[in-house]
């Protein structure tokens, strides 16, 4: 059938010479527009015999399907180039800045204080906590600390100036005197006058002492334990002290001193030392190359417990005091106290944490 | 507390290293705090012998010695004019270290001679601050000596920690008791001279039983008071006392060595008997340190006739000390009750060696002992004549008895003692043991009161490191919370405040009294600050945080968004405080720097405080779109602000959850900032406390099945129209059907009348079950424009 295929053979060269889309509507008009010469050639059929449409029905309708095909490929390569083009004309500089994420962050001594209590729930430990500005009936008298005590000179205490309608004074009739806690330790007593034991509680928070240099800050930061039920001794505390100073550094290696000393609130008492290693000139946490005075810890005084309405023939446990400063320091190697309270956000971003560093015990806690 | 090795063998017979006595004197809770050997540093200097000195050929003032040190002679060139053929003196060869002048020898040419070494002075030597002259040393020093071994410099010093309790280990005799309990020797036996006297024993009376209770004395006439022998001199030096004279060498000596205070008059100064009494209110003194101390009526004072003398167990008087014309002396050896002398010494803020151990009790029972040494010893090193002793009241002196039981050890300290080891520690201490484990408690141990004190004795002896740990028991059932929900509140926020980019700050709670007036006041001020600018308890966290920004920008930060939850101190009922948990923003700087897409650098404006405040609030899980702003909650809580560019979030007409804005530029300025400061302050403590959960689980899921529709309408309000009205307006114009409106536009200018603006909003309407037909739409629309209407908008053509 050369008539088709003469017909067929320019049709293709001309799909294939197509050099835009609109070139090749130009074509496909030609071909299967409704003038189209394809199309013509359908009509035709109605007037063929039924014989004839036999034979040139499926040829006609091939060329057209042949033609319909090429058409179809050559504008997806046409469009395909204009993309192309269009695509390389928009290219941008992907090396320019962007706006920069903020990224902010968690004080130490927030951090640290996420840490503990994470550690110290494990154990069963809740989070206490009482007011910064106390009575000395909390801060020295409940704690066996009399008035004449000289531990009471030992603390460099800020008193306050009395209120306009006077600060009050105590059942027996002494004047009461508002100060700032020198410790954390009043939140045992609050702990145990409020609640019944069996208690476990750390308390973290601020603590003020009339002192300022190179190595104290008239405020900082201090965490509380205590643990009062039936039956605790002394091996409870080494215990506590023990598994809470390894799970914060996350070593094994932790070695722990404990030296008797003397707080009046604990007997016996001792502090607590852990040992270290010189690495490149730093006190690195672990090992015994020399020691650290870290907390001090000790059995609650009986006069500690019955000041607060307890039974010490009945009751008995220990408590603990340590820097949370001291701790962060110890841990994350800043090496001046005195950065932590000044806000230059160098310092923050230097050693500030990361919003999702949440200290969990699966996730280790520290960051 | 320092002391010697060699002094403490005088009253401990030991062959303990000096390292097994360090660990130990640790390890029983007399803690070391640093062991230094005065002769180690000066091993390598020799006794050394001058065997010629000729003039130096090139210099005047020097001399060329032949030195020998044990090994031959040296040439050595020396500028010291006492240098001379024959002399005795100390010599440091090269390579010897020279503490007094910070050099280590060499072998040098001097002025063209060689040199060898060095002919050492006291002050070279750090012994003195003699530098006339190099030492000269006896005739008889053995030449080739190391110098520290034939000065006795040898003597290892060890400075101990003494706790406030122990009293009695203020003295060597108590740290060596103490030692010695612990295995590491034998405490040896202590003389007490038996003083013939002589004379009349001096007058002195206690008139205040109360502050003095025993006044005992002894006089000796004829001494003679100059300087102290070699030996006294070295020990006092060695423990960083400055020898005075014999007199006031020995009682320093017997207090360090004893823990006996004790007290040197000279009696041709004093008009009749000594008093100890309470003094006259005004009555003044001027003590041994030069100042002049005005005393009160409750404070105990030793007087004689005319004067006050001594403020009792504190401080002596200057009027009528022991000097170098003092022949008659009266030595006091007084007792003074702990908590009169605390009260005093805190009163006078005057400390000396005597109240610290006066105020934690001496021994009562070591008056006379005390005395008896004290006299033997002046006698033994000034001469003269002493008289009997005159022993004035009577010291407290009741035995103590502890009831004990052994076995406490175990249910308190922890750790298993047999009995028997129990009472050997404790006869070791002085303590009495009887039958019935009735403990007597030793005159000198003023601090043992119960039977917790004697564990602690027998655990420190045994060894605290022997307390074997012990678990504790895990807490049965399910782990619950541990932190309240104001702790888990706090945690939320200040991480979300991180988690949008602010910097957490942890800045002083006090602040000065300037800076709290513009932030309120302060109802909080300590009497005893550390300076002016830490004095008041903040009642803000605004400017710690300003002060902390001010000192970032002046380092040249570019933006500071910083943020800082603590308390703010204000008085609560009772006298008590009332400190609440705050979160305080600044974002100070540029909030975008300049940029090739922004253009200019943009700095916070107040929408980016209420931007802070509402996100920080959302994520403490306050309802934030309920939330009313209004303006400051008084006159003076909004003193810190720019009055047009600020308000409050508050929850009803008055909870007040949050304050933001811009900082009113006067306060800025007080802070030495100018440019745009925005802040925010977020009070936690009024936020709604969560109401117990009633479990985990959440209500059933059920999403709208149409899709919402949305229309716009554009207002033209009166300037002064809150937009926040016209939108609540438009919210609550059907109250079914529209869920949310919001502002989209806000538009002053061409085609709006002045004293105008046009606010565009964006309804969003939210079909429930069919979709809305176009007349329920224009229902709604027309409802909306009404509402509008009864705020003073018209709706725009």
């Amino acid at each position: 059938m050369t008539e088709l295929d003469s017909m067929r053979d320019p049709m293709l060269a001309a799909i294939a010479a197509s050099a835009s889309l609109d070139a090749l509507d130009a074509v496909r008009v030609e071909a299967l527009g409704k003038q189209g010469r394809i199309t013509q050639l359908l009509k035709t059929l109605g007037k063929m015999t039924p014989d004839e449409r036999q034979v040139q029905g499926p040829q006609i309708q091939a060329l057209r399907e042949v033609v319909a095909g090429a058409i179809a490929t050559r504008k997806a390569e046409l469009e395909r180039a204009e993309l192309d083009a269009r695509l390389a004309s928009e290219t941008l500089d992907m090396t320019l800045p962007v706006e920069p994420a903020l990224v902010g962050t968690i004080h130490p001594v927030s951090q640290v204080m996420d840490e503990l209590a994470e550690i110290f729930a494990d154990l069963g430990f809740a989070v206490a906590t009482g007011p910064e500005i106390e009575d000395d009936w909390h801060n020295f008298t409940a704690l066996n600390i009399p008035e004449s005590h000289p531990a009471r000179a030992m603390h460099d205490t800020f008193y306050c100036e009395p209120q306009p309608e006077g600060d009050g004074s105590y059942a027996d009739g002494v004047a009461r005197k508002m100060l700032l806690r020198t410790h954390t330790s009043p939140v045992q007593i609050r702990t145990m006058l409020t609640q019944k034991p069996p208690i476990r509680i750390i308390a973290p928070g601020r603590t003020y002492r009339s002192d300022s240099d190179a190595t104290h800050t008239p405020m900082f930061h201090q965490v509380e334990g205590l643990v009062i039920d039936k039956g605790i001794t002394l091996g409870h505390l080494k215990w506590t002290l023990e598994t809470f100073l390894k799970a914060f550094f996350e070593r094994d290696d932790i070695t722990l001193r404990l030296r008797p000393s003397y707080f009046p609130f604990t007997e016996p008492s001792a502090e607590v030392d852990v040992g270290y290693t010189m690495q490149k000139g730093k006190r690195v946490i672990g090992g015994a190359d020399g020691w650290m005075e870290v907390l001090g810890s000790g059995m609650v005084h009986p006069k500690v417990i019955a000041a607060c309405g307890l039974d010490p023939a009945e009751y008995q446990g220990f408590a603990f005091g340590c820097g949370i400063d001291r701790l962060a320091m110890l841990k994350y190697g800043m090496d001046d106290l005195r950065a932590f309270f000044d806000g230059d956000i160098r310092w923050l971003k230097h050693y500030g944490f990361s919003a999702l560093d949440v200290p969990t015990l699966s996730g280790g806690v520290g960051a | 507390m320092k002391f010697t090795l060699g002094w403490l063998r005088e009253h401990l017979n030991t062959d303990a290293t000096l390292d097994a006595i360090v660990e130990g004197l640790t390890r029983i809770g007399l803690e070391v705090e640093g062991v230094e050997n005065p002769g180690e540093k000066l091993a390598a200097f020799r006794v050394a012998k001058v065997l010629s000195a000729e003039r130096h050929p090139q210099a005047d003032k020097l001399q060329v010695l032949s030195v020998d040190a044990g090994n031959g002679p040296l040439q050595v060139v020396c500028g010291a004019p006492n240098a001379r053929a024959g002399m005795i003196g100390v010599f440091g060869a090269p390579g010897a270290y020279v503490p007094g002048l910070d050099v280590t020898l060499k072998v040098a040419a001097i002025r063209g001679v060689e040199s060898n070494g060095m002919m050492c002075s006291t002050r070279e030597l750090e012994l003195g601050e003699d530098h006339d002259g190099i030492i000269e040393l006896p005739a008889d020093a053995p030449v080739g000596t190391p110098y520290p071994d034939y000065a006795g410099l040898n003597d290892p010093v060890i400075d101990v920690s003494i706790t406030p309790n122990r009293q009695d280990c203020m003295g060597v005799r108590g740290i060596a008791r103490d030692l010695a309990a612990a295995g590491l020797g034998t405490l040896l036996p202590i003389t007490v001279p038996v003083i013939a006297g002589d004379g009349p024993a001096p007058d002195v009376r206690t008139n205040d039983p109360a502050g003095c209770p025993a006044f005992f004395a002894q006089a000796v006439r004829g001494v003679t008071n100059g300087e102290s022998p070699d030996w006294l001199r070295r020990r006092l030096l060695a423990i960083g006392q400055k020898p005075i004279s014999t007199l006031v060498d020995i009682t320093n000596y017997i207090m360090f060595d004893l823990g006996r205070p004790l007290h040197v008059y000279d009696m041709a100064k004093l008009s009749g008997g000594l008093v100890a009494r309470k003094a006259a209110a005004g009555e003044q003194v001027v003590a041994l340190n030069g100042r002049t101390y005005t005393l009160t009526d409750t404070m105990t004072v030793i007087a004689d006739d005319t004067s006050v003398h001594d403020v009792g167990g504190i401080m002596g008087g200057e009027h009528s000390g022991v000097s170098a014309d003092t022949t008659d002396v009266l030595i006091e050896c007084a007792y003074f009750d702990p908590d009169h002398i605390a009260r005093t010494g805190q009163a006078l803020t005057l400390t000396s060696d005597a109240r610290t151990r006066f105020e934690r009790g001496v021994d009562p029972a070591f008056l006379a002992d005390g005395l008896a040494i004290a006299t033997g010893v002046v006698v033994a090193l000034c001469g003269g004549t002493p008289s009997a002793a005159k022993t004035a009241g009577e010291a407290p002196q009741a035995v103590h008895l502890v009831e004990y039981d052994p076995n406490h050890a175990e249910t308190l300290g922890g750790l298993v003692v047999a009995p028997e080891r129990q009472k050997a520690i404790l006869e070791s201490l002085g303590f009495t043991v009887d039958a019935n484990w009735r403990v007597g408690v030793p005159s000198w141990r003023r601090d043992i009161d119960g039977s917790a004190d004697i564990v602690e004795e027998v655990i420190r002896i045994e060894g605290i490191d022997k307390v074997p740990t012990v678990a504790l028991p895990r807490i049965p059932g399910v782990a619950r919370p541990t932190a309240t929900p104001d702790q888990l509140l706090e945690r939320r926020v200040r991480r979300a405040a991180a988690a949008r980019g602010l910097n957490e700050a942890v800045t002083w709670s006090f602040l000065s009294q300037s800076q709290a007036d513009v932030f309120g006041s302060g109802s909080w001020t300590l009497a005893n600050p550390i300076s002016e600018d830490l004095r008041v308890m903040r009642p803000s966290l605004l400017p710690g945080l300003l002060a902390a920004t001010e000192r970032n920008l002046k380092r040249g930060a570019g933006t500071v968004r910083l943020f800082e939850l603590g308390r703010r101190y204000l008085a609560g009922a009772a006298g008590n405080s009332d400190e609440r948990p705050t979160l305080g923003v600044i974002l100070a700087g540029e909030k975008r720097a300049r940029g090739w897409q922004g253009g200019k650098a943009v700095t916070f404006d107040a929408y980016d405080a209420k931007a802070e405040a509402l996100a920080l609030l959302a994520a403490a899980g306050a309802p934030v779109d309920n939330l009313a702003v209004m303006g400051p909650e008084s006159e003076q809580a909004g003193a810190a602000w720019h009055p047009g560019q600020s308000g409050t979030l508050r929850l009803g007409p008055k909870t007040v959850l949050a304050a933001f804005g811009m900082i009113h530029p006067s306060v800025a300025k007080a802070f030495d900032l100018d440019g745009a400061i925005a802040g925010v302050e977020l009070y936690l403590d009024a936020l709604p406390t969560k109401r117990g959960t009633t479990g985990f689980m959440r209500p059933a899921y059920a999403p709208p099945a149409l899709q919402p529709v949305r229309r716009d309408f554009a207002f033209l309000v009166p300037a002064t129209l809150p937009a926040e009205t016209l939108v609540r307006a438009a919210r609550g114009a059907d109250k079914t059907a529209i869920v949310a409106a919001r502002v989209f536009d806000v538009f002053v200018g061409a085609g709006v009348e002045p004293g105008h603006q046009s606010v565009a909003v964006e309804v969003i309407l939210q079909p429930t079950g069919t979709s809305f037909t176009d007349e329920q739409l224009k229902a709604i629309a027309d409802k909306v424009v009404a509402a509008a209407a009864k705020q003073g908008a018209v709706l725009r053509g």
